[in-house]
């Protein structure tokens, strides 16, 4: 579903160049959950950023369904691959209330009876009637961030690219949008790419992943490896045990 | 001691369903000690924090039996005043960090002004303090971050630049709202030392608000449990998983294991009773 080949994304130039991701190369196979995880800054993001065409300098090969991308992502892409971004802040237009959001997206999808999948969407990401004609200022942390969700799912995607999705989010929510990402990965055969630093979440949502650092991926795993806590990078090792001395146990 | 002194908070907002009770009577004290606030989304823990500095937007409105900052209470103060408290006496680094920075001046001139405007000191001394805080923070490359702006940072770097600032003028009180949320687990330990050293240092009170339960009940010392804008629970952070509120309990559940996996997380089963039950008061009587 995804082919990644010696991806190099770089930001600014001279003194401020910034190389964000240097040479990395994985692919997630269709209906696979593939998770990044690593240190704060280490390019993860910006991966991401750059499948769906916001990374304005990039060098490799991105394959999406077959297809090499270019410079540009055209209307087809964006039906096929959508994203959650890290900020549900900035991702949300301030202007806009909920159901102009979500309206709007299904429209430019093409989708129809807007009204209904309006509310189907809201209830999938566990959003009452209430929240529909709220504006982003008038929610919580957590509920934009189901907006964002809601407004993913609308076009029904195919590989959904997630960027830290529940870490705005409290746990009960959080298992819920797990679990409805669980459900939608089953039924419609979708591929997540996941970004997070919650190793318990990774782990519940993912089948491999890749562990990063200052733009390199230092190693990639199978979850057993995650969940016997065997990895052989020092980096990783240290990642994996830092989180395990700090959680206790309910 | 009691630095901060909250009694039956409220904060309201008009809506087109009628008014909408975001906090409803919290009532709760702060020392010199770390306050943990956890609850769900929308249980109001934002709220609270912007109410306490009162930055609540209009039309939304606060009400208290008083706000009580080392005998002053903040509900009196005048906005003039009260501008004067926040930043110099309270500091909070807000849930959404990038959108408190300005997104059109360099992070290093916005860490500057900041230092500029609570020191009586130069230039010079401004600019090597900004990048001792982003060092302390553990920004790796902090000349290039001084000459960057908010967008070309990412996520976990945002959250650590607000952190340093908040820092820069000494507050009595700092309200962390998600500081960390965005960390991986080694940097979110760096950061979590630093405002462990200001607590147990130099006398700073912290309210941490989070929804990760581990983490406070490892970090901080007292927890308040928030569900619908009450105070449903208060506890010895260390007790949290021995916690008794079915919500609370509720919570611990969702989480979860790497050592425990299952296709589905155990969701959160609400009562409406939860809702009802009248605030729990999180004052402590002073030792
Ligand atoms: N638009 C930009 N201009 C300049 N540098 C940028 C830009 N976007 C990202 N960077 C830099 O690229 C590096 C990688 O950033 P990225 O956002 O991918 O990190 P990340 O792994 O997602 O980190 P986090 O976990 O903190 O979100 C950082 O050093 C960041 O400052
Ligand atoms: N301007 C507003 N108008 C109406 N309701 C609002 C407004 N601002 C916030 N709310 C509501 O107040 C409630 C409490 O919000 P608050 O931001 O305190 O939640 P929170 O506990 O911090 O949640 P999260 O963990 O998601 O950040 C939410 O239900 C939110 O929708
Ligand atoms: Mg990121
Ligand atoms: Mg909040």
């Amino acid at each position: 579903m995804l082919d990644i080949e010696n991806l190099n994304v770089w930001f600014g130039d001279g003194r401020d160049r910034v190389d964000a991701v240097k040479a990395a190369t994985f692919s997630v196979k269709q209906g696979e959950s593939f998770g990044l995880v690593g240190e704060s800054g280490s390019g993860k993001s910006t991966i991401l950023r750059a499948i769906t065409g916001l990374a304005p300098h990039w060098s490799g090969r991105i394959t999406v369904d077959g297809t090499d991308l270019g410079k540009r992502r055209d209307r087809a892409f964006y039906k096929k691959v959508q994203m959650v971004f890290q900020d549900p802040y900035a991702s949300l237009h301030p202007r806009h209330s909920v159901d102009q959001v979500l309206s709007e997206t299904l429209y430019l999808h093409g989708v129809g009876d807007i009204d209904k999948r309006v509310s189907t969407l809201l209830e999938d990401v566990g959003l009452g009637a209430r929240f529909r004609f709220r504006y982003p200022h008038q929610l919580s942390g957590g509920q934009r961030q189901r907006v964002a969700i809601a407004r993913a799912l609308a076009g029904e995607p195919k590989l959904l690219l997630l960027d830290e999705p529940t870490s705005a989010l409290d746990v009960s929510v959080q298992a819920e949008i797990l679990n409805l990402l669980t459900d939608l990965r089953e039924d419609r055969g979708l591929t997540y790419l996941m970004v997070s630093h919650d190793l318990p979440v990774v782990s519940h949502m993912c089948e491999r992943l890749a562990v990063m650092k200052s733009g390199e991926i230092v190693e990639m795993m199978g979850v057993e490896t995650l969940r016997k806590m065997t990895p052989s990078h020092p980096y990783s090792q240290s990642l994996l045990g830092a989180s395990v001395s700090h959680k206790i146990t309910a | 001691m009691t630095l901060l002194e909250v009694e039956d908070l409220w904060v309201k907002f008009p809506t087109r369903q009628g008014i909408f009770e975001a906090v409803r009577g919290v009532s709760f004290s702060l020392g010199k000690e770390r306050l943990g606030i956890v609850g769900e989304s929308g249980s109001g823990k934002s709220m609270t924090g912007r109410a306490i500095l009162r930055l609540i937007r209009k039309p939304g409105i606060v009400e208290a039996g008083h706000i009580t900052l080392e005998g002053t209470d903040l509900m009196q103060l005048s906005e003039k005043e009260m501008r004067k408290v926040r930043g110099q006496r309270i500091s909070m680094v807000m849930q959404d960090p990038k959108f408190s920075l300005n997104p059109v001046m360099t992070i290093g001139a916005q860490m500057m002004e900041a230092y500029l405007l609570h020191k009586n000191t130069s230039k010079t001394q401004a600019r090597a303090k900004s990048l001792e805080m982003l060092k302390a923070v553990s920004i790796s490359d902090p000349e290039r971050v001084m000459r960057a702006y908010p967008h070309e940072m990412s996520g976990g770097m945002g959250q650590r630049i607000m952190i340093a600032m908040m820092l820069i003028p000494d507050p009595q009180i700092l309200i962390a709202d998600e500081p960390t949320s965005a960390l991986d687990v080694s940097v979110q330990r760096q950061v979590l030392d630093i405002m462990d050293r200001l607590v147990t240092e130099r006398g700073m009170g912290l309210i941490f608000i989070s929804h990760d339960l581990n983490l406070v009940a490892e970090f901080c010392d007292r927890v308040l449990i928030m569900y619908a804008g009450r105070v449903v629970e208060v506890c010895d952070a260390d007790r949290l998983h021995e916690a008794k509120h079915p919500y609370t309990q509720g919570l611990l559940n969702s989480l979860p294991r790497i050592e425990d996996p299952r296709k589905h997380l155990v969701a959160l089963k609400r009562d409406d009773a939860w809702a009802e039950a009248p605030s729990v008061s999180g004052v402590k009587a002073d030792a």
